[in-house]
């Protein structure tokens, strides 16, 4: 302000009211700066959390079993029918030879994953030199034990109310103080299909599954959604038709994802026969699920080219194709991919119409081709997070990162294809 | 062109209008006379414009104009805005097509063609009939693309060479070539805007129309770059025949050899440039060009 005492009244009724008005400035201001912060405290104590519980995962622990393949167990001509469950067995007897009672061995046999015969099996299919020979081998600790070593169980409580008793917990300390025991990196999580033991359980047959399911979402909506926004916007009669069906989009963008999922089981599988719980159905449900958004999106894009360039297009003799696909169509791609991948965001976290469709059902095996039985990643963590047993709450976190990596990805790659469409003007 | 068979193609004996009796400032026509005076129609013409009527849902934006496009002429129309010019000069190649409310009632040929028959395809009439518009609009595509656009689409090349050739040919003629030649394949929207402008017009003479239809060109241009679009308008009369609205009366008479004063969807005057602006025979063209509104 100046201090010249020949302000005209105008300047000294503009410099009164002008306190008042940065005020309200500053207020919106600091009200949008607590904004982010809260939003900012939300999403960084949403990612510690999911973190925190969920990084253990990728850690597994195993034991070291001293692994005599003796001669007299694989008598068969078929070695995989030998008997590797008694092999661990007495695997784990030799190195413990003091524990003799019959529900004592039963306790030691459970410190070590059903898991670990079926690897013994592999190596010897593999490699049948193995047989008269031994082997120091690492195999999958049972899930129990993993949760001990990764510090979940309180060693301090009743006997009665921990999962492993006195004799165990003395068993795991001498393996510890031997050093036969230790976490690795877990690769079982990242290369196999879900499982009734935690620590079996991977992530890779719902990963897979999403993979096919979003593919066949991809490849039916996107072509689907952007000829559809193209007839509508440049080519539709402007009629009642055409209104009522654009409302009818409008209203389907809204429509409860679950209720595709109805339509889906009701068409897709009990009317053209489609095989259930597969990626094929679930990819034709979402893509139900995405094209509206899709289709909307389209039409925003192709509205914001400038009408300029259609002109330069139609006067010079374009028909009114050529004006779509040679100036229309290469403007409006990345608005239409951002709607794309918005839909693909969507449908990738998308589990209620999944269910409806069975896509649910316990799948161990990893789905080889869209018509496999397979599940996807948020219906994994539906599932895990249901299950009872302590060690699928981090397997619960780790698929969350998964999912969230996973999602990272589709929109990188999405930011990345938007860039180079993206024309300079 | 066979210049009886021509003559017949007029509904309207030229006479009727041409009436150089009326030439001083008793005998103006009154301002609320709305009869077309001068001379609209010229021997020999490009475009033959008969009884035209454009209406955008109910409201009449032309009414009842009758004109011709001469060969190798620059034809202005002015008038305030609002008058119609551009709606009209829209029609002539049927860019009006495309405004779904927008009707053309009338006769409006283009060498004995009547363009709005149900048979005429717009697609060859906007190739012979090109359009440079108000605002520079070339595409987001390099230069050489731009121009090389129509005559791809068109199919009016066979091989490579020859569309470089073209391409050559048409900036040339646009007076480009040597600010660009060493840059074609750079975007042309990196140009500046009078270049932009000159692009059009090359994009525009790249598929040899017959008549060149130009919505205010030089609007967005500073009057260095105007100097030179007119300049090029002088040119190019030599092989097309150009339709040019403008608001700026001095353009009109700078460029032009005809000049047609439009005032709320009629056509009130047409007449040779020099004549309109010297001696206009209708009292608001008079109003207009002396600047009493518009």
């Amino acid at each position: 302000m100046q201090n010249t005492p020949q302000q005209s009244p105008i300047t000294l009724r503009i410099n009164a009211g002008l306190k008042k008005r940065y005020n309200t400035e500053k207020r919106f201001k600091r009200m949008g700066i607590s904004a982010i912060v809260i939003a900012m405290t939300f999403l960084v104590f949403l990612f510690g959390s999911i973190i925190s519980n969920g990084y253990t995962a990728f850690q597994q622990t195993y034991i070291q079993l001293d692994v005599s393949f003796d001669q007299t167990f694989f008598t068969g001509e078929n070695l995989a029918a030998a008997n590797f469950p008694g092999l661990v067995k007495k695997t784990l007897y030799s190195m413990f030879p003091d524990v003799t009672s019959r529900n004592d061995k039963k306790l030691l046999t459970q410190l070590v994953s059903s898991n670990a015969a079926f690897r013994l099996m592999g190596m010897v299919t593999k490699d049948p030199k193995l047989i008269g020979t031994t082997q120091k081998i690492w195999v999958l600790a049972d899930d129990d034990v993993d949760m001990l070593i990764k510090g979940h169980y309180d060693r301090n409580v009743a006997e009665s109310n921990r999962r492993i008793n006195d004799k165990q917990l003395a068993w795991i300390d001498a393996l510890a103080a031997n050093g036969k025991i230790t976490k690795k990196f877990n690769t079982q999580f990242f290369t196999s299909g879900d499982s009734r033991e935690p620590e079996q359980a991977g992530i890779w047959g719902a990963t897979r599954g999403s993979i096919y399911t979003l593919f066949i979402a991809l490849a039916l909506s996107f072509p689907i959604g952007v000829a559809a926004a193209i007839y509508l916007e440049e080519f539709a009669p402007n009629n009642g038709w055409t209104d009522l069906i654009e409302i009818n989009i409008n209203n389907l963008a809204a429509v409860p994802s679950i209720i595709f999922g109805l339509l889906g089981l009701a068409i897709f599988i009990n009317f053209w026969g489609m095989p259930r719980s597969t990626p094929l159905v679930g990819g034709l449900v979402l893509t139900l699920v995405t094209l509206p958004t899709i289709i909307i999106a389209g039409r925003a894009a192709l509205k914001s080219v400038p009408p300029s360039i259609r002109e330069a297009a139609l006067g010079i003799g374009a028909s009114k194709i050529q004006m779509v696909t040679h100036h229309v169509l290469p403007l409006a791609m990345p608005g239409m991919l951002t709607g794309t991948i918005i839909g693909m965001a969507r449908a990738l976290g998308e589990t209620a119409p999944l269910l409806m469709i069975g896509m649910i059902a316990f799948i161990v095996d990893i789905p080889g081709s869209v018509t496999d039985p397979a599940t996807v990643l948020p219906v994994q963590i539906f599932l895990w997070a249901d299950s009872p047993e302590r060690a699928f709450t981090e397997k619960t976190s780790a698929a969350i990162i998964m999912l969230l990596a996973f999602l990272m990805l589709m929109n990188g790659l999405a930011v990345y294809f938007r860039n180079k469409f993206e024309r300079k003007w | 062109m066979d210049l009886t068979a021509d003559m017949t193609n007029q509904p309207f004996p030229t006479q009727l209008f041409g009436d150089d009796a009326i030439d001083t400032a008793e005998e103006k026509a009154k301002p609320s006379s709305r009869q077309t005076v001068g001379d609209p129609f010229v021997e020999n013409p490009r475009m033959i414009c008969r009884d035209v009527y454009v209406y955008y849902a109910e409201k009449c934006a032309i009414n009842n104009v009758s004109i011709d496009v001469g060969r190798n002429e620059v034809l202005a129309m002015i008038g305030p805005s609002g008058c119609g010019k551009s709606t009209f000069l829209r029609c002539l190649n049927r860019m009006n097509d495309t405004v779904g409310t927008c009707r053309v009632e009338g006769d409006i040929r283009l060498d004995d063609m009547n363009i709005y028959d149900p048979s005429v395809d717009v697609v060859p009439l906007r190739a012979s009939v090109g359009m440079v518009f108000q605002k520079p609009n070339p595409f987001p595509k390099s230069i050489f693309d731009n121009v090389a656009y129509g005559p791809k689409i068109h199919g009016l090349v066979s091989n490579k060479t020859e569309l470089a050739e073209i391409v050559e040919t048409s900036l040339t003629k646009a007076g480009l070539w040597n600010e660009v030649k060493d840059r074609l394949h750079e975007p042309g929207t990196g140009l500046s805007g009078g270049q932009q402008q000159r692009l059009c017009i090359a994009r525009a003479i790249a598929v040899s129309p017959e008549v060149i239809l130009m919505d205010e060109p030089c609007s967005a241009l500073d009057p260095i770059a105007t100097a030179k679009v007119e300049e090029l308008i002088a040119e190019l009369r030599e092989q097309f025949s150009i339709v040019i609205v403008t608001h700026a009366m001095q353009q009109a008479a700078r460029v032009s050899q005809r000049t047609a004063y439009f005032h709320l969807g009629d056509l009130i005057e047409v007449g040779p440039t020099d004549r309109i602006f010297t001696n206009p025979r209708h009292q608001l063209t008079e109003d207009y060009i002396t600047g009493r509104f518009g």
